[in-house]
């Protein structure tokens, strides 16, 4: 029984997909009618402007706010996790985490009025660009890699920094040395999560983004909107396929690391 | 702090010793830097936006750039207090709003339930399963998550909308003559709410069913207990952090979610996000989209940062 729901569960996540791929490559306008097979629509993907340049504002976008992200992220996990009690710890930790909880129209706004504020009084920073999306990306992407970085420190056994401490090692040397080493897997990880979540972001990225700055999600919702569009099913299609073979790769790559641990225990 | 273990020798101790205060002093001025550049950060991108967001719901809309009056004037230096609570006295006025959250919080509510109906027994299936099956079934369950979630709402409205397959396929078997409505229901926000957020539900499912010991199981069918009762008294219990931990997942971005009823709800019965964005896009009325915000804010997001921080305090205690 259980079995049989489960199997229902993963038809449900998949049914949609599958058929978004096969009409990718129907050669009809219209959703309802087969058409035969054919590329077209990936031709015209390919010779849409407007999708392209998207494409590349968010990959800019994601690549830039994943690495601010991370490196904040990081410092941030690491500082919740071992730095014990120090002032304003309460309002440090609320701040690093609130941004995970905090609904998408909400963040998008404050930091609009922020930006346009900050221009109003300092003249920086001019306009909305690439630049405002990457900042609002980072501040929500560096909370979810500290969760990350943190619950990684927390399974980390302290004694081994507390020994290079006692032996007289400097704490950047021992960040450097020992903690980095050790929770690379889930520095890793969270940039992985930052990017994704910046690619996926369409909310923020519409209140912070200016002209000339539309990410792929900003451009993919205006053609849904407007209605039917097959040449979304081809890049469905294409995402699909990058991710599908991203995980493989990546999942390959995990079991042979453990292996040489493995061997390297034995 | 470790103390010195007994039987160390005179030599390390008075190492320790020596290198103390010099590593207390370059140690202290990192400190402050570490923890004072990410706060700068978080106070100046995260904390000071919600300031100026309450300031400009205390403001009123009017024909300028940027269209809101502000809620201070300056004589001089010395400000004085020109804006008004009235955003907020009309928010309660108008039950728009009221219906809005309300509305919001019930079909987050509900969404989140079907979704703990479908998402646990896929956890269970995968953690029961052989390690070489287990991995690719949590692929399966990751590889949507990557991939884009308009992309995957856009793939959904392809099955139903009025020539989409569903549809189609019913009337082709003889079900249905007039093709269903279901784009711009409440159904089609459930559903697509659960097929969205599914795969967050199922990982920390997955992990508490991982962890789980098979030998209880066992011994709860050697006493006896039917499936059924095993099931309800023993792993149901035991997977209780998952289950929470997917719940607020979930929940939390269905609240405030704006695309999928944006895409898929129905015009006059939009959730609160929508309403945000329509004051702001449409209505161009700023200060009353800033006191939404607000109101977001103290009604969803500051009990739940409540909730989160009470049992960590009281396992402190």
């Amino acid at each position: 029984m259980l079995r049989f729901l489960a199997i229902l569960g993963f038809a449900l996540l998949y049914v949609p997909l599958a058929i978004l791929v096969i009409y990718s490559f129907n050669a009809s306008q219209l959703v309802s009618v087969w058409g035969g097979w054919s590329t077209r629509w990936y031709v015209e993907l390919w010779s849409n402007e407007a999708v392209l340049d998207a494409a590349v504002v968010s990959l800019q976008v994601a690549v830039l706010s994943a690495t601010v992200g991370t490196a904040f992220g990081t410092v941030i996990g690491y500082v919740l996790s071992r730095f014990g009690g120090f002032r304003l710890r309460i309002l440090f930790t609320a701040m690093a985490t609130a941004p995970i909880v905090m609904p998408e129209v909400v963040t998008g706004l404050s930091l609009l009025l922020l930006f346009i504020t900050m221009e109003q009084w300092f003249g920086w920073p001019e306009g909305r660009s690439i630049l405002t999306i990457v900042i609002a990306h980072a501040t929500f992407g560096m909370a979810f890699v500290a969760v990350v970085i943190q619950a990684r420190l927390a399974g980390f056994d302290k004694s081994i920094e507390e020994a290079a401490r006692d032996l007289g090692a400097r704490p950047l040397r021992i960040f450097v040395g020992i903690t980095l080493p050790v929770i690379a897997p889930a520095v890793i990880s969270g940039w992985l999560l930052a990017f994704t979540l910046s690619l996926d972001d369409l909310v923020i990225a519409s209140f912070v983004s200016g002209q000339g700055s539309s990410t792929l999600p900003m451009v993919i919702y205006s053609k849904v909107r407007l209605g039917v569009s097959p040449d979304v099913n081809a890049l469905g299609t294409i995402v699909i396929a990058i991710v599908g073979v991203g995980l493989v790769v990546g999942m390959q790559i995990m079991r042979r690391a453990e292996a040489r641990r493995k061997r390297g225990q034995d | 702090m470790s103390e010195p273990v007994e039987g160390i020798t005179d030599v390390t101790v008075s190492d320790m010793a020596g290198a103390k205060p010099r590593r207390r002093l370059g140690g202290g001025w990192g400190k402050r830097l570490v923890i004072g550049v990410p706060f700068l950060w978080l106070l100046l991108f995260f904390l000071i936006p919600f300031g100026i967001v309450f300031l400009v719901s205390l403001g009123s809309p009017q024909f300028s750039v940027p269209p809101y009056s502000a809620a201070f004037e300056f004589d001089g230096w010395w400000p004085r207090f020109v804006g008004s609570l009235g955003n907020y006295v009309f928010l309660t006025e108008d039950d728009l709003y009221w219906r809005a959250y309300l509305g919001s919080v019930k079909i987050a509510a509900g969404a989140t339930f079907l979704c703990l109906l479908v998402a646990w027994p896929m956890a269970w299936m995968i953690a029961r399963a052989e390690p070489a099956r287990r991995n690719l079934l949590l692929m399966l369950v990751i590889l949507p998550f990557w991939t884009s979630s308009l992309l995957r709402i856009y793939a959904l409205m392809g099955m139903l909308r009025q020539g989409g397959i569903i549809n189609s396929v019913l009337i082709w078997a003889g079900v249905i003559d007039q093709p269903i409505q279901m784009m711009q229901t409440d159904f089609a926000v459930y559903l697509t709410i659960v097929f969205t957020y599914l795969p967050l539900m199922v990982l920390p499912l997955y992990s508490t069913l991982e962890k789980l010991d098979g030998a209880l199981l066992e011994a709860s069918a050697d006493l006896g207990a039917s499936k059924f009762a095993t099931f309800c008294t023993v792993t149901l219990p035991l997977s209780a952090p998952g289950i929470v931990a997917g719940c607020l997942l979930v929940f939390i971005p269905a609240v405030g979610e704006f695309v999928i009823p944006d895409l898929m709800g129905a015009q006059d019965s939009p959730m609160i996000g929508n309403v945000l964005w329509g004051e702001f896009t449409r209505n161009r009325d700023w200060p009353v989209a800033s006191a939404v915000a607000i109101a977001m804010l103290a009604l969803l997001v500051i009990p739940f940062m409540l909730l989160r921080s009470s049992p960590a305090l009281r396992e402190e205690a």
